[in-house]
């Protein structure tokens, strides 16, 4: 339990990947059996622990402490588990439980011992180790690891793949002696599960001038760019799984589509809220990404749809190895068999020239697209960005002239700097005419511009609230941005996709920056 | 009869006043007399006309405050009784940070003990607490709440050591108040067997080289401004207003710890966006000042600063009587 609370205890105030995946390899490396592979369950959320925290926590401080001690405690800590973790006391010479023995004991833990059962534990425990034993009783640990992040992190200690783990993942069960035997060479072969596993998805690249010029219009299939999320959705042997293009398994929040797909198969495509077969804004995609487990109502409010354009494998052939063209066949004629629910094909543009390819990227603006897609014919499935197969043409973002009015600090590496910027556009009329703030940016700049847009915000700062500083309205910045729609979340009334800065306008007037009203025109364009 | 200490020492607006002695203990606002328990600067105030306290207290003041120091510096070593007017006063250390007292007050057979601001553990760099029997205990309760127990610091040393072995490229910037924390943090790395540079921010200098002239072993503590090197993997002390500073930029991707009591709870050391938090404290935890309270044997508590609705209670709930005083002026957000 030691290394485990240390772990957690690290992973909580270290924000970067980079420093989270130093430390849980560290962990894998001098953790032995079968504790690290506990570790490794609890990271992945592979442990079904569930314990009522809140009830017996109650229970406990209820008799042992002076309730309004408690109370003051509770009101200045600001969290009833951290409140017991700290409150409860520390043993002479602590002699912490393995984790190994809490998962154990769980297992067959009768209610009625369960007050009994964490007092125990906790006696033997710092208070460290306290608060990560009630973070682990908890169910979700919260320390900003992702399973991927935590197998990233196994992958690098032992010198392997992240992508030979996922293939394997599935076969393993917790403490994972098995896998660990593999990882450090005990063992030669680990069997490669039979259950739907994430295959390394082929990503595109953005396409250049230079490579619109040298294009040789037959080389290419085209499609749409929607305007989704890329998932990986894997069937078979009574299970489906659907992945996000980060390797997370994101089933959990999408059930109607995963229950809709009893096929055996691995499909790529791109994940949408559609309506009477209109793709809705991004925001309703999001609303289900945030839920883990959506209510009826919520499926039925927005509706999960997967738009497929390729295939990996289907009845157990893998096609990867096969020109697009050709998977791209092979996916037509299982889709026509088997008619899957809730899905449908992106279709297959084409085009007579390059003129046309060029004068339908500009023109589009439909609600959904986000641009196209140009895409080898002759290319395999390949696993990351491989370099002239597949490009992503987004088409040209919009933009606005804005007026910077905020700044807050940034975190991690940008902490001296202030790197989040607030930018408003005017409403109304002569003297009534103001600023509203419709948007907010960290990136699009090179560190020389955050520089001088730091000593900017320095010179003209009016008020600070904390870390964030209200700025004198006279720098303009031209803001670029995917898209744009109605919020009734944001006094503007808008909610920009995906604000970045695209030049700061050191030379203009900010009394000639854009108005609310040129942006509410955008809406429908 | 004897008057009761409440008649002779009283609260009052510029702080608590010795009425036969005709002096205030840590005032708030200059006054002609002062009697000094230490030297932070909410304690150690600029302006006073005469102010008794130990050497190293008023060394230290000269040195922080300047023209501000008292005029007429009255020194007084530990233990040795001094009469001021009607009033034996004896100053014994409070283990607080070097120089440090406790203000012991007898008059007509009655004893008041003031705390200043203490700690019971271990110091290298000062004398430790010496308990001080009385009737009356003037406490503060900055830790005054039962969630707060300082850990060993010595397992806060490991942590930070083990941080540096585990991120070597990142320069460890390490927030520590500039004058006991600073030097007690250095000190506990040498105990630690950690025997690299320490690297100073400039306003740690002079309190440093101080606690040097008068002994106390720190090792190698250079100025940054003195290195042209990012100091990665290197520990550097600077004060908590220059973390996420612009200074901070000069170092390799700098890891920000912070050494205080408060790092106990995690919202308060999230909201700094402390990444390597240290509870190192100078002051007595809730065990701590609950033995104290039932050590000095008094049966009259006052609580001067901190969380004393916490301490009032649990020292009522010991038989004894307590109260808050609510002085103003003294703070417990630098620690």
């Amino acid at each position: 339990m030691k290394n485990f609370a240390m772990l957690l205890d690290r992973l909580t105030y270290t924000p970067s990947r980079l420093g989270k995946l130093t430390l849980m390899r560290h962990y894998f490396q001098n953790t032995p059996d079968p504790e690290r592979g506990y570790g490794l369950a609890a990271l992945t959320d592979g442990l079904a622990v569930s314990f009522p925290v809140r009830r017996v926590i109650t229970e406990l401080a209820a008799g042992r402490f002076d309730p309004e001690l408690f109370r003051l405690s509770r009101d200045y800590v600001g969290d009833t588990a951290e409140t017991l973790a700290l409150i409860w006391p520390t043993a002479a010479a602590p002699d912490p439980p393995l984790l190994s023995d809490v998962v154990q004991t769980l297992a067959t833990l009768p209610k009625a011992k369960y007050a009994e059962a964490l007092a125990g534990w906790l006696n033997r425990l710092d208070a460290v180790g306290r608060w990560a034993l009630l973070k682990f009783l908890g169910g979700a640990l919260r320390v900003g690891v992702s399973a991927r992040l935590a197998k990233t992190a196994l992958a690098e200690a032992f010198g392997r793949e992240v992508e030979e783990i996922e293939e394997k993942w599935h076969g393993q069960t917790p403490p994972y002696a098995e896998l660990f035997d593999w990882l450090e060479g005990r063992r030669d072969h680990l069997p490669v599960s039979e259950a739907p596993v994430f295959k390394p998805i082929m990503l595109s690249v953005p396409l250049e001038a230079a490579d619109f010029d040298t294009l040789v219009l037959d080389d290419f299939s085209y499609e749409w760019k929607w305007d989704g999320i890329r998932v990986q959705m894997a069937g078979g042997r009574g299970d489906t799984r659907i992945f996000s293009r980060g390797a997370e398994d994101i089933t959990a929040s999408f059930p109607d589509l995963a229950h809709a797909f009893p096929h055996h198969a691995t499909v790529d495509g791109e994940l949408l809220v559609l309506r009477q077969g209109h793709v809705a804004p991004f925001a309703d995609l999001q609303q289900r990404l945030n839920r883990k487990a959506p209510s009826t109502a919520m499926m039925q409010k927005y509706p999960a749809h997967l738009r497929l354009y390729d295939a990996l494998d289907i009845e157990g052939e893998d096609l990867r190895a096969l020109p697009l063209v050709a998977r791209r066949d092979r996916l037509e004629d299982w889709f026509a068999r088997v008619r899957p629910r809730h899905c449908d094909l992106s279709p297959v543009l084409t085009f007579a020239s390059k003129e046309e390819l060029r004068a339908t990227w500009q023109a589009t603006r439909d609600e959904g697209i986000e641009g196209l897609m140009l895409k080898r014919k002759d290319s395999p499935y390949l696993a990351g960005r491989p370099k002239g197969h597949w490009f992503k043409w987004k088409r040209a973002a919009l933009t606005a002239d804005c007026v910077l009015v905020y700044a807050q600090r940034g975190s991690g590496k940008r902490s001296s700097f202030y790197s989040d910027f607030t930018f408003a556009c005017w409403q109304g009329e002569g003297e009534g005419r103001h600023l509203v703030p419709v948007g907010k940016a960290y990136s699009g700049f090179t560190d020389a511009e955050l520089l001088r847009l730091d000593k900017f915000v320095r010179a003209h700062t009016i008020e600070r609230f904390g870390p964030v500083r209200s700025v004198e309205p006279k720098l303009v910045l031209e803001v670029a941005f995917d898209g744009i729609q109605t919020s009734s979340r944001h006094k503007s009334g808008i909610a920009m996709r995906f604000p970045r800065i695209a030049r700061i306008r050191w030379d203009k007037p900010a009394a000639e920056a854009d108005t609310v009203e040129t942006l509410r025109r955008m809406i429908s364009s | 009869m004897a008057k009761p200490v409440a008649a002779w020492l009283k609260p009052l607006p510029q702080g608590l006043y010795c009425v036969p002695g005709d002096f205030f203990i840590d005032p708030a606002q200059p006054v002609s007399r002062a009697v000094i328990t230490h030297a932070h600067s909410d304690h150690a105030r600029s302006g006073h006309g005469a102010a008794l306290a130990t050497a190293d207290t008023l060394a230290i003041m000269r040195l922080r405050l300047g023209e501000g120091a008292p005029r007429s510096p009255q020194p007084l070593p530990y233990r040795q009784p001094l009469t001021v007017g009607d009033v034996t006063l004896t100053l014994v250390p409070a283990g607080h940070l070097l120089g440090s007292a406790q203000v012991v007050m007898e008059y007509q057979g009655q004893r008041a003990v003031v705390s200043g601001d203490y700690k019971r553990a271990a110091d290298p760099t000062c004398d430790s607490f010496e308990v001080a029997r009385c009737t009356v205990f003037v406490t503060e309760a900055t830790f005054g709440l039962p969630v707060f127990t300082h850990p060993a610091p010595e397992q806060e040393i490991a942590k930070l050591l083990a941080s540096l072995a585990d991120f070597p490229e990142r320069t460890h910037q390490i927030g520590v108040y500039g004058l006991g924390k600073c030097q007690r943090l250095i000190a506990l790395l040498r105990q630690a067997g950690y025997d690299r540079p320490v690297w100073l921010h400039g306003a740690l200098r002079s309190v440093t080289d101080y606690y040097i002239g008068r002994g106390i072993d720190l090792g190698p503590v250079p100025s940054v401004a003195d290195s042209r090197e990012n100091l990665a993997g290197e520990i550097v002390l600077c004060p908590p207003s220059a973390l996420g500073d612009r200074w901070s930029r000069r170092f390799a991707d700098p890891l920000i710890g912070f050494a205080s009591g408060w790092m106990r709870v995690r919202g308060r050391a999230r909201q700094r966006g402390v990444e390597l938090p240290l509870i190192i404290s100078d002051h007595a935890d809730w065990p701590e000042l609950l033995q104290t309270i039932t050590d000095t044997g008094a049966s009259d508590i006052w609580v001067t600063h901190g969380r004393e609705e916490a301490l009032v209670h649990a020292a009522t709930s010991m038989g004894l009587a307590a109260r808050a005083l609510n002085l103003v002026g003294l703070e417990d957000e630098g620690e």
